[in-house]
């Protein structure tokens, strides 16, 4: 199956009118992610047999003509659980661990019939902007196999980007769907904070983390995103707010449309490609009828800080329960329960989980907790309220995804203010709980340039809608990876 | 020199709700090891948690009865630590914003009343349970984890062991009443952790206390303290300094054994548990739990002394649990006369209770029988001899009083036609006696009421017979 | 602010990890200059301002009590290590004093 040719739609078309069966198209899938892998690695585990039989059991039962994923093979990430479906997080603590119930967002991706065809590799526990901290295996990134594919959801943007799969569920603590779907040239979207039960994702962050999906087009995205929206009973923090059709007046445009450009955005650090891109979008916009601003947000700058100690503390306290007496690994030559937890956890974790758990850990620590934990609490207070003040006047904020495209694999990051871009862009939308998008923009040395749009809480229409009317304007999206042969 | 000493008293009370505080597993006690337990108790990789309204709602019944003022504005913490009985390596609670604040309650010791003050007392779940082995193996049973507790936290106004005695009779008994509770020490329900120092009469600063942790026995607690507090004496007469430290209470010598000294105080890193999103509580909320707590049993002696006229010492008695208060006043709403009513559960009832250390509700005896047993005395129908008798069926096989004494034919012989000739026939049969009586030897009155009462099984109406008895003879 | 060695042992402890000397000594560093990049938030004034702990619009949520029985204790014990008649198994703790 050419997944660079087709989206949700017309997939869902071939598969209604049976000129595909689910259990071919599962096949197809099979056989590209098994010849694109080998540039790739997108994949932690590819579940074989587990998608051929739930594919033959939908051929059986009939495609389902009003549900758009009936029928269509999905990648996962792997810290969203999957009954019976190793589970890893990327992490040597949970290497065999088999879950005994499934995500919130995998019953409803079963109840919709989609098909679970594997689990995408990511940045342990998703701390990480590479996936190079995956305990088991390198992703490559889809357009250049030296470079990175961003993480932490790096596996599940390569695998839409390499054409393995048509889309795919990753998690966005800091900019983890965002920034690899930058670097991919896809389109990634975190979802308003409580839009999406987080039952069942794997806790980094637990105030910051929301699922979000991977895909190529705008309109597959908010397919998607209906899809796995919604209140769950088990999850408290997702919202009882409605959940509209995402796709409805999807190509209403932006005529009239306020948009909002943060100078922040825009600052030293921020590579010159990716300006031009950004600046280009801009005259894109305005040329359909949008009326941009620059505005300012000014406590962006304190995101990075406020975010290292947030979601490190939580961190720390959510990673507590990997201890080696209920599941994961379980060190070995241990002589009393001390052992149990230290040799289990210092042999389970990697240095970057651990420098967070160390981090979070001395943030929450007596004589600690005030200048820091408080602090930044205080400080994540002034950042939404700079949001809020902008959306009083504003319907949608745009900038660059990330300061740069894709950088090499291995190559560390030597200019400070550069990795502080990297995180300054797609943080405070997170301590925010704010719906963020990234969407092709441009292209430079043939790489992909993301473009970030961000919407006021719960308002994910405006959001889709405006990245669609680019999208239609642009071709950026059309262009395809070298991989697999195929241009 | 002479000291004063000063008690904190932190209780912890399981709570008695269908399901976990923050899962919906089942709370139950006694069951087979992790059965009670789900993917959420057992901190599963992905899981989240979720408020149990009720467990809240009890927790304000409690700060209410306590006299606390409610926190309006709540939201949980997470307090990190290490342990197998806890399997996400951290508690949910709340430090930040305890449900509810500077209440109090009402001790006697000695005759002497005294108001001590509760800091706080907040909702938080318990623990699973982790048992040692000499295998060198611990085995955890995660059935407890999750069970709705709330804690509370006494101000140290507590000076001696006996108040200390006098504060947990007091909590257990009020807690008890807003039955949130069983309050059972055996069980675990209610567990007391105790601060104990001491300081010299007359300075203003606390001196270094000890703690002694999950005491499940007020006379341990009593003991323990008055133990502690006479070796910390000694201690400071002796020029020593009392470290901050943890003790073991030992049962066997009533003394107390060094565990471990405490460096500094232990980091818990609380923080505000991001999954719980926060909870107000409204006006309305507070006035409907109000209304949800039942009568405490202060306001309850109160009106069986001013209403039913009962001694103020029997009001008390009768008001110590709410298993014998409700029971009572149960039987009174049956017909009961409240003073009978009283002395039959003050006196029998409470007697076969001790005998047969059993609870009131494990018995049959049901205060609908129990009123209508009373009933039978007072109007005649079965002599007192004969009530003891059918208070033991009653109890014991829960027969109905009416039927079973008919069936078994108890009823009280109190007709003068049925009574007569077995009268006439004792004086046919005892002329010594009336010889006796005329010689004016009047224990020959006793002798052939006895007899009369031998004749008729016990049956006959004293009263009556006394009345028929002195007339046959006067008569002679 | 600078971080003690010391200081990030007992941070070490609290967390259940050990360091290597050499893996310390380059977390402590670590550390350092990530505690000097959080300093620069103490040029925010800060008074009187709310903490943000939650971002989510759902306030006041809370379950009925009603009681749903546990998950099968074979499907829970599946990943244990070692468990024995329905009891999770652990090493004993060496000093029984550690109970919190």
């Amino acid at each position: 199956m050419d997944y660079f040719a087709n989206d949700l739609t017309s997939l869902h078309d071939l598969l209604v009118k049976k000129e595909i069966s689910a259990t071919d198209l599962t096949k197809e899938t099979l056989a590209v992610i098994k010849e694109r892998e080998q540039k790739v690695d997108a994949f932690l585990s590819v579940d074989e047999k587990g998608a051929l039989e739930q594919a033959a059991e939908i051929d059986k039962t009939g495609i389902d003509a009003d549900n758009v994923l009936s029928g269509i093979p999905l990648g996962i990430k792997d810290n969203i659980v999957t009954k019976g479906l190793t589970t890893t997080a990327a992490s040597k603590i949970l290497e065999n661990f088999e879950p005994i119930y499934d995500a919130t967002v995998i019953e409803k991706l079963k109840a919709a019939k989609a098909i679970t065809i594997g689990k995408t590799n990511m940045d342990e526990f998703a701390m990480g902007g590479s996936t190079e901290n995956s305990a088991f295996k390198l992703t490559k990134n889809a357009w250049d196999q030296t470079k990175v594919p961003g993480g932490s959801s790096g596996g599940s943007a390569a695998a839409v980007a390499a054409g393995e799969v048509v889309a795919s569920l990753g998690s966005d603590t800091g900019g983890s769907i965002r920034q690899p779907a930058s670097f991919n040239g896809i389109v990634g979207v975190k979802p308003t904070y409580g839009r999406v039960s987080r039952y069942g994702l794997i806790a980094f962050a637990s105030s910051l983390d929301q699922i979000g999906p991977f895909t190529r087009t705008v309109k597959d995205n908010a397919l998607l995103l209906s899809a796995i929206s919604g209140a769950d009973t088990r999850d408290f923090t997702s919202s009882k707010h409605e959940v509209p059709d995402f796709t409805k007046g999807i190509d209403g445009g932006v005529k009239g449309m306020h948009i909002a450009v943060p100078k922040e955005y825009l600052g030293e650090g921020v590579a010159d490609d990716i300006k031009k891109a950004v600046k280009n979008a801009i005259s894109v916009f305005e040329k359909l009828g949008a009326i941009v601003d620059e505005v300012s947000l000014p406590h962006s700058k304190y995101g990075v800080p406020v975010y290292y100690i947030i979601a490190s503390s939580e961190a720390s306290s959510n990673l507590q329960r990997f201890d080696g007496i209920r599941y994961g690994h379980r060190a070995q030559a241990v002589k009393n329960l001390e052992d149990v937890y230290v040799k289990s956890r210092s042999e389970g974790f990697g240095d970057e989980v651990k420098r967070r758990i160390m981090l979070g850990t001395f943030s929450l620590s007596a004589g600690t907790y005030d200048a820091f934990f408080k602090k930044a609490a205080q400080v994540r207070t002034l950042i939404c309220q700079d949001f809020a003040r902008v959306f009083a006047k504003y319907d949608l904020i745009l900038g660059p995804t990330t300061p740069t495209t894709a950088f090499g694999i291995g190559e560390d990051i030597k200019d400070p203010v550069t990795m502080y871009m990297n995180d300054i862009l797609t943080i405070p939308v997170n301590l925010a709980g704010l719906p963020g998008m990234s969407l092709p923009a441009g292209y430079s040395k043939g790489l992909p340039v993301g473009l970030q749009l961000i919407a006021n809480q719960f308002d994910e229409t405006t959001m889709y809608r405006a990245g669609y009317a680019f999208e239609q304007a642009t071709e950026f999206h059309k262009q395809v990876p070298m991989i697999g042969g195929q241009n | 020199m002479n000291f004063e000493t000063t008690i904190g008293l932190e209780v912890h009370i399981e709570m008695k709700t269908n399901s976990k505080a923050f899962s919906p597993a089942p709370v139950q006690y006694g069951s087979d090891p992790n059965t009670n337990t789900n993917v959420v108790d057992w901190a599963f990789p992905g899981v989240l948690p979720t408020v149990n309204k009720r467990a809240l709602e009890f927790g304000m019944r409690a700060a209410l009865a306590l006299n606390c003022e409610i926190t309006r504005d709540i939201h949980f913490d997470r307090k990190n630590y290490f342990y197998p009985d806890n399997p996400k390596a951290y508690q949910i609670t709340q430090s930040q914003t305890p449900i509810g604040r500077h209440g109090w309650l009402e001790i006697e010791v000695d005759g002497q009343k005294k108001k001590i003050g509760i800091e706080e007392m907040h909702v938080e779940e318990d623990a699973g349970k982790n048992t040692h082995s000499s295998d060198g193996y611990s085995y955890v049973d995660l059935n407890r984890q999750g069970t709705p507790l709330i804690e509370i936290v006494s101000k140290p106004d507590i000076s001696s062991a006996d108040e200390a005695y006098a504060y947990l009779v007091r909590l257990r008994q009020i807690i008890q009443f807003t039955g949130i509770s069983d309050v059972k020490m055996e069980e675990g329900s209610m567990r007391a952790d105790v601060n104990v120092s001491v300081r010299p009469i007359g300075s203003d600063k606390l001196g270094t206390k000890t703690e002694m942790k999950n005491l499940n026995s007020f006379e341990h607690v009593r003991k323990g303290s008055h133990y502690e507090s006479k070796r910390q004496q000694r201690v400071l007469m002796a020029g020593d300094e009392i470290r901050q430290e943890t003790r073991r209470f030992d049962e066997a010598t009533g003394e107390t054994i060094l565990m471990r000294v405490k460096e500094g105080a232990s980091d818990y890193r609380y923080f505000p548990e991001p999954d719980l999103p926060p909870i107000h509580i409204s006006d309305d909320w507070v006035q409907e739990v109000k209304k949800s707590i039942p009568e405490m049993p202060d306001k309850r002696r109160k009106r069986y002394v001013e209403d039913w006229g009962l001694p103020e010492y029997d009001a008390n008695v009768l008001t110590q649990t709410k298993e014998m208060s409700d029971f009572f006043e149960e039987t009174v709403a049956q017909g009961a006369d409240p003073k009978l009513a009283g002395n039959w559960l003050m006196g029998d009832v409470n007697a076969y209770l001790n005998a047969k250390q059993i609870g009131l509700l494990d018995t049959k005896l049901t205060p609908e029988h129990l009123a209508t047993m009373i009933k039978l005395i007072q109007n005649a129908t079965i002599s007192s001899k004969i009530a003891k008798k059918v208070f033991k069926e009653i109890i014991t096989n829960g027969s109905e009083p009416k039927a079973w004494v008919e069936k078994k034919g108890l009823v009280q012989l109190s007709d003068p036609a049925v009574l007569q000739p077995i009268i006439d026939d004792v004086l046919q049969n005892n002329e010594k006696s009336i010889e006796d009586y005329k010689n004016g030897k009047d224990r020959a009155i006793g002798f052939l009421v006895g007899q009369i009462m031998k004749q008729t099984r016990g049956k006959a109406n004293p009263k009556v017979v006394n009345k028929l008895l002195i007339a046959s003879l006067k008569q002679l | 602010m600078a971080i003690s060695e010391g200081k990030v042992a007992h941070v070490a402890g609290l967390a259940k990890l050990a360091f290597s000397e050499e893996k310390l000594q380059k977390f402590t560093g670590q550390m350092d200059e990530i505690i000097n990049m959080v300093q620069q938030l103490s040029d925010v004034d800060t008074d009187g301002v709310e903490v943000t702990t939650h971002v989510t619009d759902s306030i006041n949520t809370m379950r009925e009590d009603n009681a749903v029985k546990g998950t099968a204790r074979e499907l829970l014990m599946k990943n244990v290590p070692e468990h024995q008649d329905g009891f999770i198994k652990v090493p004993a703790i060496i000093d029984e004093n550690e109970e919190a």
